[in-house]
């Protein structure tokens, strides 16, 4: 119904669609294009790094441009690229697998949407106004507290705003999960990627408000003369390396954790096998998710805490590879013995259990604290960081939109482009980093402008840089394969994959009520249950009736706009107080918003249950 | 159940902020929300105890507080939570006037307690000069101890524009978990009030 809708209407009526909607599925669109888009540029970003790597003292760029490159690669990738793209497959996923038809708060999903997307706007807008932050993404005092220009600014600005959007997110996800499931899915009868999503978003809850008086503190600090890092004045820069990792390692497993899920049901689906040890994956993923409070110190081993304190910490890090060692050994179960179809989501997913097995064992090795001390800020680190945070996040990533991309779209991703995506990208990205680990053991430090000639670590860097490039050929083969498949393959079922979760029980795309009557779950991979009973579809837990829905809105538009006029405000008002204007104008137009939100009743709307049987005529039941 | 009866004060149930699928979503939400905003004023105590000794020799502590007026504010607050609670005492009656009598006496509680706390830091600023710059400690404890003014604030008009709202119509179901949810936001600034009267004033003066 209403994709023919939408195809008659104008370009204009779609944009204003999509400002408002408050529908998760649309929702999931918009965190996809946009997390895409801040993808690529963070991948341009990395490839000039190492253009600039490629030889010994190269000229590539200069010095100031290299700080800025390797501050916005790591803050884009990180912020913009992989949080929205998670965030885009909890939309497009998560309502469907238990359920519902949306999320707890529409509106509210949409406001953190836009509070993304302006605060990443407002981050990269510093391009262009006189130079980007400078400081690394972990933006240490006091080189980011004494950084000239405004870039910096930007950064406290831009992470403050998006970061609100996304404790948004988190919040609702969290209510949907514990309210807002079907008659008969139980706790322990979600699907791994759903309980993965949980877990992320309780992460997301307590770690995000710890960035968020970080950056406060940096705010003040820069715009606002107060000096809680200014030694001087009896200020303490460890404040803020505490306080940025209390957000900031929570934040790696806030990455990684919905991936594992999202492994989990592919290598379930596909193995055509309940996934091996659901309790233990469960039990596994909640241990994740509370020792990733305990570790946050391990980033600074070397700051002179003192051996206790190391030697906890230490600890405490190692016992992480406990669960995730669980994890790792339930999917190899979960595949032997099954019939595995080699898909590319499958292949991805296969790669994946190596390259993460390494860049966990490189975690072991650095959460030994004395042995630390040789490998920090080396290209060690490196290494060992984008093994977890690519070989885990991007892969899963690449995964889960080859495996749910028929459900987003209605059409499979042709399978021979994603495998053809696959290869240069998995080669890349092990030549890439596998050789980096070496370098830092060699010495080579991390964030360095040039290296010089003579030192043995040319023909690594050079190899390194040629992997870069093979990544970026399968970046750009996936993308072709994007577009291939929108313009030339054909529409596809609801379940193309003979899938096990409720998501694959309703037509792809999805009606924007996602289910014309809530299902009945009767065990855990409900629709298999169904399946294998002989009976086709899922059976409902109620009887056909008007569906209650919520009303889209331009206020989550408005009111982050508000915020991003604000952002401009405060950061100029230091060089002229004129750009107060901008700040009251700013906050203005937010409060106002917000207002409008609280006194204008919004009821919602039903559909009625003659347009629903028009609906089931076309199919929309199944 | 139709729009109309979500809107209707008479078909008021027991317990109407969590008679709703929205209430009872608001509900969990803002509880999960107050989470999150322990985690937010964990890391600004966090941030004051590392740096209240670090007052380049003046402007300490014990030297500019005083226990008279801090004593006053929290005796307010405190107060003004407990008129909260009568408040939402008389919502669960759906007694929607009186309701909004102890929500009235809240708010004139709560800007007293803003006033004083107004006049304090005035004081300080202009008798002590001691400001947001002045040290590592000022900035500690104007941002700590204004972050919990801010809050005071929002929470001061986000009851008031309630109040306004829905003067002329009552109680519903549409609007009674916001009201219940606005009375948990201001319990949660007076217990960290209380954290502060104790960390910053009491320990101040006499830790």
């Amino acid at each position: 119904m209403s994709t023919a809708v939408a195809q008659k209407r104008g370009l204009g009526a779609m944009i204003w669609d999509y400002l408002t909607t408050v529908d998760h599925k649309k929702i999931a669109h918009l965190y996809l294009v946009s997390g895409g888009l801040f993808f690529l540029i963070g991948g341009l970003e990395a490839m000039i790094i190492r253009i600039q790597l490629m030889k010994p003292d190269n000229n590539f760029i200069s010095a100031g441009l290299y700080n800025e490159m390797i501050t916005m690669h790591g803050t884009t990738m990180i912020f913009l690229a992989a949080m929205p793209l998670i965030f885009a497959l909890m939309n497009a996923v998560v309502p469907l697998q238990i359920g519902a038809r949306d999320v707890a708060f529409p509106f509210l999903n949409s406001l953190g949407f836009w509070l993304f997307l302006f605060g990443g706007l407002m981050l990269n807008v510093s391009w262009f106004t006189g130079g980007a932050p400078d400081a690394g993404w972990t933006n240490y005092a006091p080189l980011s507290t004494t950084s000239p220009g405004h870039g910096v600014d930007y950064y406290v600005m831009g992470l403050q705003i998006s970061g609100a959007g996304t404790l948004i997110g988190g919040i609702n996800f969290l209510v949907t999960i514990v309210n807002m499931r079907a008659p008969g899915m139980t706790y322990m009868r979600m699907p791994l990627f759903t309980w993965s999503v949980f877990v992320t978003s309780t992460l997301i809850l307590f770690a995000f408000p710890a960035l968020t008086v970080g950056l406060f503190l940096m705010m003040f600090d820069r715009m606002f003369g107060s000096a809680f890092f200014d030694v001087g004045l009896g200020g303490n820069v460890i404040i803020w390396e505490h306080l940025f990792w209390i957000f900031g390692h929570p934040e790696v497993y806030i990455l990684i954790l919905p991936l594992f899920g999202a492994f989990s049901d592919i290598f379930s689906t596909f193995s055509k096998k309940r996934l091996f040890g659901y309790s233990a994956m469960v039990f596994a993923t909640v241990l994740i998710g509370f020792l990733g409070f305990m570790v946050w110190a391990h980033h600074m081993f070397t700051v002179g805490m003192g051996p206790i304190a190391n030697s906890i910490f230490a600890v405490a890090t190692m016992a992480i590879a406990v669960p995730t060692g669980i994890k790792i050994f339930n999917w190899l179960f979960t595949m032997w013995g099954g019939q595995i179809k080699m898909t590319s989501a499958m292949l991805w997913s296969i790669a994946f259990i190596p390259s993460f097995t390494i860049g966990g064992m490189t975690g072991v090795m650095l959460a030994a604290a004395a042995a630390d001390y040789q490998y920090h800020d080396t290209y060690f680190v490196v290494g060992h960081f984008h093994y977890v945070i690519v070989g885990g996040v991007v892969f899963g990533l690449f995964a889960a939109l080859h495996y749910w991309w028929p459900k987003m779209f209605g059409k499979v991703l042709n399978e021979k482009l994603g495998k053809l995506a696959f290869w240069p990208f998995f080669i890349g990205f092990h030549l890439t980093f596998f050789i980096q680990h070496f370098l830092g053991l060699m010495g080579m430090p991390r964030r360095y402008w040039v290296f010089m000639e003579g030192q043995g670590l040319d023909t690594g860097n050079l190899i390194s840089t040629i992997g870069a490039f093979l990544m970026a050929i399968g970046t750009i083969i996936f993308l072709t394969n994007v577009i291939y498949t929108s313009v030339k393959e054909k529409k596809v079922s609801g379940d193309p994959w003979d899938g096990r979760s409720l998501e694959w029980s309703i037509p792809s795309p999805p009606p924007h009520y996602n289910f014309v009557q809530t299902p009945l779950v009767r065990g855990l991979d409900p629709l298999w249950v169904e399946k294998m009973d002989g009976k086709e579809g899922m059976t409902p837990a109620e009887p056909l009736g008007d569906i209650h829905m919520p009303n889209a809105s331009i206020l989550p538009f408005t009111i982050s706009l508000g915020t991003f006029i604000a952002g401009f405000g405060f950061i100029y008002q230091v060089d002229d107080p004129v750009w107060l204007i901008a700040v009251f104008a700013g906050m203005g137009l937010t409060l106002g918003s917000m207002l409008t939100r609280s006194v204008k009743d919004d009821l919602g709307h039903h559909i009625h249950k003659e347009d629903l049987e028009e609906d089931i005529k076309k199919g929309a039941g199944k | 159940m139709s729009s109309e009866d979500v809107l209707n004060p008479k078909q008021m149930p027991h317990d109407p902020e969590k008679a709703t699928l929205e209430g009872r979503n608001k509900f969990l939400a803002f509880w999960f929300f107050l989470g999150g905003e322990t985690v937010l004023f964990a890391s600004l105590f966090g941030t004051y105890l590392a740096l209240n000794g670090s007052t380049q020799g003046e402007n300490t502590p014990e030297h500019l507080f005083g226990l008279e007026l801090v004593f006053i504010m929290t005796m307010l607050l405190l107060t003004s939570s407990l008129t909260s609670v009568y408040a939402m005492y008389h919502m669960k009656n759906h007694n929607f006037q009186k309701m909004q009598l102890w929500l009235g006496i809240t708010v004139v509680l709560g800007l007293g307690f803003l006033g004083m706390e107004i006049y304090e830091f005035y004081h300080y600023i202009h008798h002590y000069e001691f400001t947001f710059r002045s040290s590592a400690f000022g900035s500690a404890f104007y941002t700590l101890v204004g972050f919990h003014g801010g809050h005071v604030l929002f929470g001061l008009s986000w009851i008031v524009t309630l109040m306004i709202r829905n003067q002329k119509r009552g109680l519903n179901l549409y609007n009674a978990p916001k009201f219940y949810i606005a009375s948990l936001y201001w319990h949660f600034i007076d217990v960290v009030w209380v954290f502060i009267f104790t960390v910053v004033y009491l320990m101040g003066k006499v830790g």
